[in-house]
């Protein structure tokens, strides 16, 4: 029913699951939800550019994030402009380029995922990126805590505010990069928004939403990825559909708040 | 003239410009270690901004020099968090704890210091009422043992027993542990009966001395624009 290399995709896919349920709750905690998905879409002009030079498309996205982590946080401190505006116009731009280089059949894979066989290198990716994700909120975490309360406490408590700010986009962007192999640049937004929301909901402490939301985006992401294998579907929608299906299921128990 | 190793806090020439507008212009002041320096005047005076620009927050001209061996906590002024903020007094207050290297049995002890119990641990700091929420801030500033606090308007959205409290609270750290305190606040009488130095910061210009010679109806009168009503309880 399942071959070797479907375990090796479910594999990757559980990984990049770990990944958003994790730092999607700081994303949201930090008012950055919406944030996830204008921030998906500067990966279009690297995928463009890397399938227009004959390159990987994975890692034309990895590269054009991780530079438009560096970029909007660089345009946001020396502005002093909120993030989520320099995310606006980074994200118009990014999706005006992306359009205009990528063409046909590359564009929706682009966007919404895309069912085509693992490279070698992809599991190993995979990964080495969720281990440096979770080493990042290992690490920092009690910086994060303190600096989305107040960036002024922080400072007195010895945390390097605008350097911690630069390395969660970092590991946003990363995170991001993980995922727009199953769910595109459309929909990979939706995997670091809808379990933290979820999670936000019922979580009385910090643990308590980590182990809710990375739980919920691990069923979503297993149960869409065997859905579409079994059914011969793409996974991408499927999992934002249960995923999103958890959420309005939720709605029917009362939150803590 | 004070000497250079009984000052805490050296600061000379300071401006700070938010966009267009100069909010605070050509301020010098000391503080000496131990000492209790409150910061008054009108809304939009910059008392605010004094503070955020001496923790580190806001760019300025001038120069702003803590002693090395200052360690500051400070208590922003009223927070606004969503109620539905997942993280619990617990995980704030260890976070604070972990990167102070504080032994997490200080904990109970701030708490207790700032009027709060133990049950503050395990719920989510959104749902702290106003004046809840400012204790354990305070908490979270007195862990990791600083010698400098500096306060906003500490005891917005308390009750009055709880400003009483805290009055209190603040008096005792800083005869016992000799903590320096910076604190902003409207309350006169309390500024009069525990202030060393008043720094007033008006519109036009700024002035600092003992409350005795600055919190004086004329000089008050010059800072906020208006005559004040004030009358020393006590005295």
């Amino acid at each position: 029913m399942f071959t070797a290399l479907d375990i090796l995709s479910l594999t990757v896919s559980i990984c990049m699951s770990v990944a958003a349920g994790l730092l999607g709750c700081f994303a949201i905690m930090r008012r950055m939800g919406l944030a996830a998905d204008p921030m998906s879409h500067v990966a279009l002009p690297g995928i463009g550019i890397a399938l227009l030079l004959g390159g990987n498309p994975f890692l034309g996205a990895l590269v054009m994030l991780l530079a438009g982590a560096v970029l909007i946080w660089a345009i946001g401190r020396r502005t002093g402009i909120a993030t989520e505006a320099v995310l606006g116009v980074t994200f118009s731009v990014a999706l005006a380029i992306g359009a205009a280089v990528t063409t046909g059949e590359e564009l929706i894979d682009a966007l919404f995922g895309s069912a085509r066989a693992l490279s070698l290198w992809e599991p190993v990716l995979g990964v080495a990126a969720t281990v440096a994700v979770i080493l990042f909120v290992v690490r920092f975490r009690n910086a994060m805590i303190i600096s989305m309360v107040s960036p002024e406490i922080a400072l007195t408590s010895g945390v390097k505010v605008a350097r911690v700010d630069l390395y969660f986009l970092l590991a946003f962007a990363l995170t991001i990069a993980l995922g727009l192999r199953y769910l595109g640049v459309m929909l990979m937004g939706s995997l670091l928004i809808i379990p933290p929301a979820i999670a936000r909901r019922f979580a009385r402490n910090l643990n308590g939403m980590f182990a809710i939301s990375i739980a919920t985006a691990v069923l979503s992401t297993v149960s869409g990825t065997c859905i579409g294998i079994l059914s011969h579907h793409q996974s991408g929608p499927l999992i934002v559909m249960i995923a999103g299906g958890l959420f309005f299921l939720s709605l029917l128990f009362p939150g803590r708040g | 003239m004070p000497q250079q190793n009984h000052l805490v806090l050296q600061v000379e020439q300071l401006s700070v410009r938010l966009g267009t507008s100069e909010v605070l212009h050509d301020l010098t002041f000391t503080v000496q270690r131990g000492e209790v320096l409150a910061i008054i005047g009108p809304n939009g005076a910059g008392k605010t901004v004094l503070l955020r620009t001496l923790v580190g927050s806001l760019a300025y001209t001038g120069m702003i020099r803590w002693a090395q061996d200052a360690v500051l906590g400070y208590v922003p002024q009223k927070l606004d968090l969503l109620r539905d903020f997942p993280v619990s007094g617990q995980d704030f207050l260890r976070a604070k704890a972990a990167l102070s290297q504080a032994p997490t049995s200080q904990l109970i002890s701030v708490l207790q210091s700032a009027g709060l119990d133990e049950a503050a641990l395990a719920r989510p700091i959104g749902a702290f009422s106003g004046g809840q929420f400012q204790r354990l801030l305070i908490a979270f500033a007195l862990l990791g043992t600083p010698n400098v606090l500096l306060l906003d308007e500490p005891a917005a959205g308390m009750d009055q027993p709880g400003q009483v409290q805290l009055e209190e609270t603040l008096h005792r750290l800083q005869q016992a542990q000799g903590m320096t305190l910076l604190l902003v606040s409207h309350e006169l009488n309390l500024i009069y009966r525990y202030a060393d130095q008043v720094l007033c910061l008006g519109r036009d210009h700024s002035c600092i001395g003992p409350p005795r010679t600055v919190l004086t109806p004329e000089a008050l009168a010059d800072i906020y624009g208006e005559p004040l009503r004030f009358h020393v309880h006590g005295t």
